[in-house]
C-alpha cells in the first residue's frame, strides 16, 4: 500500500503521453451520435442492425439523435428523390463539424435500381459522403463492415480541429416551396 | 348487380353516357368529358349516393384520340343501416372521361369531393391534364423547376432535369 502511494506520489503511474489528434480522434469513433434520414425499405434493415440482435451500441454508436445539431454521422438511408433532395442538403448543412455522412445502400451509393427522372443519382451529387455500404438492402453484417470502416477512417484522419469535408460546388437544388411572406 | 347499377346510372345520366361494360363484377361508364361536373354531381346526389371518391387518376393513350382518360373510382358507403333496398348497399362505379391532347383539359371534382385536391393536383404533375376551377393547381410530387410531364408516354426516361448536380 505505502509502496502504491509512493509511485502515484511521484506521478510515475498516472499519466500517458500520446498525440491530440490520435486521442481525439479514438474518442470520436467511438461515439457516433447517428442521424439516420432514413426514406424507404432500406430503413428496416437499419431497424435491424441497431436492433439488439446486430446491435450497433457494441461499436459506440448507440444513440439515434433526432435533430441534425446534436449528431455528427448522418446515416442516408434509403431512395432520395429530386423533392427530398433539398431537405437532405439542409439536414447536411445543419449538422456541426466534426460530421460523417454514410451513404447506405444501393439507392444513396447511386441511385439504385432507379434510373430514372425522379431519382437523386447518388447522393454524393449533393452531399460529400465517407462510407458507401452497398446493397438492396445491405445486410446487417455489410453495415457494421461500413461502420467499422469508417471507424478505421476517423482514426486516420490528420488535424482533429480542421473541417474534413469539401463541399460539393455548383449546386442550385429545387426550391420546393416559396417562402412565406 | 353491376349489369343493374349500370342501369340506372344509364337512366340517371341519359345521353351524358357514351359506353358502358360491365365485367367480373364491376361497373363502367364512359361519359362526355365536358360534362363531368354535371354527372358526377348527378351521382354524388342522386338516390345512388356515391359519396366517396376513392380514386382519380389518368392514362396515357398515346396514338388514340382522345389521348387522355381521366379515370374515376366512386364508392358509395352507406352511413346509415341499409336494409333491403340495392340501391344502398355499398356499390363501386367507375367513371371514365376522354380528354383530348389540346385543349388537355376537364373539369374539376373538387367542389364535388375534397378528396379530389391532391389527386387532380397528381394527375396535373405526372400528366399534364388542367382541371379547370381546382382552387390550387400546382405540383405536388415533383418541384416547381420541373419540366415536363413524366408519367406522358412520350416523355424520354432517359432524361433528365439538370437542376441537381450534372448527373442527375
Ligand atoms: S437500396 Fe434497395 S432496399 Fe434500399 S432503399 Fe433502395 S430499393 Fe430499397
Amino acid at each position: 500500500m505505502t509502496e502504491k502511494l509512493e509511485i502515484l506520489r511521484q506521478g510515475r503511474d498516472s499519466f500517458l503521453t500520446t498525440k491530440i489528434d490520435a486521442v481525439v480522434n479514438w474518442g470520436r469513433k467511438y461515439s457516433f451520435f447517428l442521424y439516420p434520414f432514413v426514406t424507404a425499405c432500406c430503413g428496416m434493415e437499419f431497424m435491424s442492425a441497431a436492433g439488439p440482435r446486430y446491435d450497433l451500441d457494441r461499436f459506440g454508436a448507440a444513440l439515434p439523435r433526432f435533430s441534425p445539431r446534436q449528431a455528427d454521422l448522418l446515416m442516408v438511408v434509403g431512395t432520395i428523390s429530386h423533392r427530398q433532395a433539398p431537405i437532405l442538403k439542409k439536414v447536411y448543412d445543419q449538422m456541426a463539424e466534426p460530421k460523417w455522412t454514410v451513404a447506405f445502400g444501393a439507392c444513396t451509393c447511386s441511385g439504385g435500381p432507379y434510373n430514372n427522372y425522379a431519382t437523386v443519382q447518388g447522393i454524393d451529387t449533393i452531399v460529400p459522403v465517407d462510407i458507401y455500404i452497398p446493397g438492396c438492402p445491405p445486410r446487417p453484417e455489410a453495415v457494421i463492415d461500413g461502420l467499422v470502416k469508417l471507424q478505421q477512417r476517423v482514426q486516420a484522419t490528420p488535424g482533429w480541429n480542421k473541417p474534413h469535408h469539401k463541399e460539393i460546388e455548383d449546386l442550385s437544388l429545387p426550391i420546393i416551396e416559396k417562402p412565406l411572406p | 348487380m353491376a349489369v343493374e347499377l349500370l342501369e340506372r346510372v344509364g337512366e340517371l345520366l341519359g345521353d351524358a353516357v357514351i359506353d358502358s361494360h360491365a365485367r367480373l363484377g364491376d361497373a363502367t361508364v364512359l361519359v362526355d368529358a365536358g360534362r363531368i361536373q354535371e354527372v358526377l354531381g348527378a351521382l354524388r346526389d342522386s338516390d345512388l349516393r356515391f359519396n366517396v371518391l376513392m380514386d382519380l387518376t389518368a392514362v396515357d393513350y398515346l396514338g388514340r384520340n382522345p389521348r387522355f382518360e381521366v379515370v374515376y373510382h366512386l364508392a358509395s358507403v352507406d352511413t346509415e343501416p341499409h336494409g333491403t333496398d340495392p340501391a344502398r348497399l355499398p356499390h363501386r362505379l367507375r367513371v371514365k372521361a376522354g380528354v383530348l391532347e389540346d385543349p388537355c383539359e376537364i373539369g374539376s371534382a373538387t367542389s364535388l369531393y375534397v378528396s379530389a385536391d391532391w389527386m387532380e393536383r397528381e394527375v396535373w404533375d405526372l400528366y399534364g391534364i388542367v382541371f379547370k376551377g381546382h382552387p390550387d393547381l400546382k405540383r405536388i410530387l415533383l418541384y416547381e423547376q420541373f419540366e415536363g410531364h413524366p408519367l406522358r408516354k412520350d416523355y424520354p426516361k432517359e432524361r433528365r432535369q439538370p437542376l441537381i448536380g450534372p448527373l442527375n
